[in-house]
């Protein structure tokens, strides 16, 4: 992993290699990372040569746990993975015992799964608009995007009894009920973030030096987009199409109206405009849910111990990053045998490299904030 | 009317029937420097409360509130702290320049409120080249960037460093070029002819289109000379962490940040002599009564109102913008702005041969 740089190389003169590069580290303490990620950047002048993530920093080995803990356990761990869409996270994992089981679940846990998932959704991206403007120097956006975000926040905290690492997703629907007050909260947050979604693009996307920033800034062509396996929002932004909601959609997503965002600029900007595009599509999918959560069950009816037959079961699902999916290997016991997470931000950061090349250091930060980097959810 | 300029000659007065003249002068200057020192702290302490209730006001928050009155010795509490720390020099660092730097850059600042008139006749030094006295002094500030910079033995500091002499040497122009706009319509470099000039109405109002052009210009310019955002990348904490005073900690940062805040206003004073007449209060033409009602405003609170309202503007940009690039920045003055200043310096020419300013 060493190869082709010495990070323990502080000293100005032993850095610069005989090219005349400059070799930075950038994190793990650094705050454009977001997180424990460390890039080391081979710079010429401003100009960046090279950028190489190393990881490493976080790694909890998550995959090799879940091999000791039931599946009713395991999906706990993956809230701590990519904990912004945390609750995608576990439904991800449910679906995939679900399918095991062959589990036919409830209507109403159906309903409850899609809205709290394009509420993280929503979440998520709000948070990412405000690091991605504190990324290129506007602090402001910051606060604008937590008001909103709190909001879904205490939504969660009311109907799951956690705010960030939800876990309400289990194998056969959601955990318990829904709060009494669940559908009246998702109706006031809709129309405030209605009201205010319009002063995101005011503060920032009109701004000429952001659009600067971002126009022509971290390429990546189509067909470099599917060869190195990016999905979501950094994927549709060179024009990809790969919304697993609408390529093989999962529980009542064939019967929602909402559309793809495709956008074919290629460059930070498009990606920006996607996940822009995204929230409102996430509103629209859950104004047309919000009054129709059917009355039944929450959840099936399993049995205590779970047990996977013997095989292996794939499932993936669109969280606010990207295609996430799971992978179980099962021997037929109670915990399974390997597990497999294929998540979305690893996959993207393997393009950075690509994306970064030739331009400014200060453009590293606006295409790292661009394809939305979760460090946990890297490095497992 | 109790006035600076009374107080300053009584003192003046008092001390030269006492004692030798060579002893009241030098006693005097003893005065000023505390007064500047003095001044340089206080603007610290103001400043940097303003700006933090100022953004915290951009950002619907509400800002520091806990230690005294809503805040308002929240400053020194965080100086208290600073002066408490440790102020460590990193290993391999040129020990020499890395402690020399951030007296550098506090001297420049300090010594650029020399020519400033605070209110009528309050004024330090009225030197007969001031406004070149000043453009000269605020280029030095950029040697003790580059100083700190080189001296920190830290990649993200020279980085740092090397983007602010570039952004300073080049933005200086813009500045000049729009003060220069000014020296035309007086035809001197003299701060107290400036303002004096601007009895009968302030430049922004008489010098018509060019003026105002030449206003924004200086805005812009002084925002990215002082190293605020949109233009901090000097300091663009998401690349370059801190950049050139990364290594720096305790009363050394202290001292960095205290010289920012003192160039804000610095540069806002210089914006606010040259387009709105210093301490010079709102006259319009004939207006008679009009002119004697503002006369009664004291010509100090004139000049604080003036320059605390350029240093909320430009704390406004600060909040609401976005960081340029290096290379946009770059453009941006060797593209646009200065060639814009170029023309609008012809055009303040003819303006004021053909006698068209008011």
């Amino acid at each position: 992993m060493y190869r082709t740089t010495d990070i323990l190389t502080n000293t100005p003169n032993a850095s610069l290699s005989e090219a005349g590069y400059m070799v930075i580290n950038v994190g793990p303490q650094h705050p454009a990372t977001h997180g424990v990620l460390h890039l080391v950047i081979t710079l010429s002048g401003e100009t960046i040569i090279n950028v190489e993530p190393h990881l490493g920093y976080i790694h909890r080995s998550i995959e090799k746990m879940c091999e000791s803990l039931t599946y009713r356990q395991f999906i706990y761990t993956t809230s701590r993975m990519d904990y912004l869409s945390s609750h995608i996270n576990n439904h991800c994992c449910a679906l995939s015992v679900e399918k095991g089981l062959q589990i036919e679940i409830p209507d109403r846990a159906k309903y409850i799964r899609i809205i709290l998932d394009e509420l993280t959704r929503l979440a998520s991206h709000q948070l990412w608009w405000g690091a991605m403007a504190m990324d290129i120097g506007a602090i402001t956006p910051f606060f604008y995007a937590f008001r909103e975000r709190e909001m879904i926040n205490d939504i969660m905290e009311e109907t799951c009894g956690a705010r960030l690492t939800m876990n309400y997703m289990v194998p056969g629907g959601v955990m318990f009920d829904l709060h009494p007050n669940f559908q009246k909260k998702v109706k006031e947050f809709i129309a405030f973030f209605k009201s205010k979604i319009n002063e995101y693009d005011e503060i920032l996307t009109g701004n000429i030096i952001f659009q600067n920033r971002m126009k022509g800034v971290g390429i990546i062509s189509k067909e470099d987009a599917i060869s190195y396996g990016c999905t979501g929002p950094t994927a549709r932004g060179s024009g990809v199409s790969c919304d697993v909601r609408k390529l093989y959609p999962y529980e009542i997503y064939n019967r929602i109206e909402f559309d793809e965002i495709i956008n074919n600029g290629c460059d930070s900007f498009a990606r920006y405009e996607v996940r822009m595009q995204e929230m409102k599509q996430s509103l629209k999918i859950i104004e047309q849910l919000i009054d129709n959560i059917p009355e039944g069950d929450f959840q099936a009816k399993t049995k205590t111990v779970l047990k996977l037959p013997k095989g292996e079961f794939y499932t993936r699902v669109e969280t606010a990053r990207g295609e996430f999916g799971v992978y179980i290997v099962s021997e037929g016991g109670t915990t399974p045998y390997r597990i497999k997470f294929r998540s979305p931000g690893f996959s993207n950061l393997s393009a950075l490299n690509h994306m970064a090349k030739g331009n400014k250091i200060g453009d590293l930060v606006a295409i790292m904030g661009s394809i939305d980097l979760v460090i946990p959810d890297i490095d497992r | 009317m109790l006035s600076l300029e009374t107080i300053t000659n009584n003192i003046n007065n008092w001390l030269n029937n006492h004692v030798s003249s060579t002893w009241a002068t030098i006693i005097e200057m003893l005065i000023v420097g505390l007064l500047v020192i003095g001044l340089f702290a206080m603007l610290g302490l103001i400043l940097v409360l303003m700006e933090r209730k100022v953004s915290a006001f951009m950002q619907i928050r509400v800002g520091p509130n806990r230690v005294g009155f809503k805040g308002s010795l929240q400053t020194l509490a965080d100086t208290l702290k600073l002066v408490l720390k440790e102020g460590l020099t990193p290993k391999g660092a040129d020990k020499f320049l890395f402690n020399l730097a951030p007296y550098v850059v506090m001297c420049a600042a300090m010594l650029i409120l020399a020519p400033i008139a605070f209110a009528k006749n309050f004024q330090i030094w009225d030197i007969n080249i001031g406004v070149l006295y000043i453009s000269a002094i605020s280029s030095i500030s950029v040697i003790g960037i580059l100083m700190a910079g080189w001296a920190s033995n830290n990649k993200y500091s020279l980085l740092g460093a090397m983007r602010s002499g570039a952004q300073i040497v080049s933005y200086e122009l813009s500045a000049g070029f729009s003060v220069l706009c000014i020296v035309i319509l007086t035809g001197s470099l003299q701060i107290s002819d400036i303002i004096n000039a601007q009895q009968n109405g302030w430049f922004i109002f008489k010098g018509h289109i060019p003026a105002i052009i030449s206003f924004i210009i200086f805005i812009i310019a002084v925002t990215a000379e002082t190293n605020r955002a949109p233009f901090d990348l000097a300091e663009a904490e998401s690349e370059l962490t801190a950049g050139f005073h990364t290594e720096y900690s305790g009363m050394k940062f202290a001292l960095f940040f205290l010289a920012e805040y003192v160039n804000i206003f610095v540069v806002c004073a210089i914006g606010a002599i040259l387009f709105f007449g210093g301490w010079m209060p709102l006259h319009i033409g004939n207006w008679q009564g009009f002119n004697q009602v503002m006369d009664y405003i004291p010509s100090s609170l004139w000049f604080i109102l003036k320059v605390f309202g350029l240093i909320f503007l430009i704390m406004w940009f600060r909040w609401t913008f976005p960081r340029l690039r290096v290379d946009q920045l770059l453009n941006l003055e060797w593209k646009y702005l200065l060639p814009l200043s170029l023309v609008n310096l012809l055009l303040m020419t003819v303006v004021a041969i053909m006698g068209w300013h008011f």
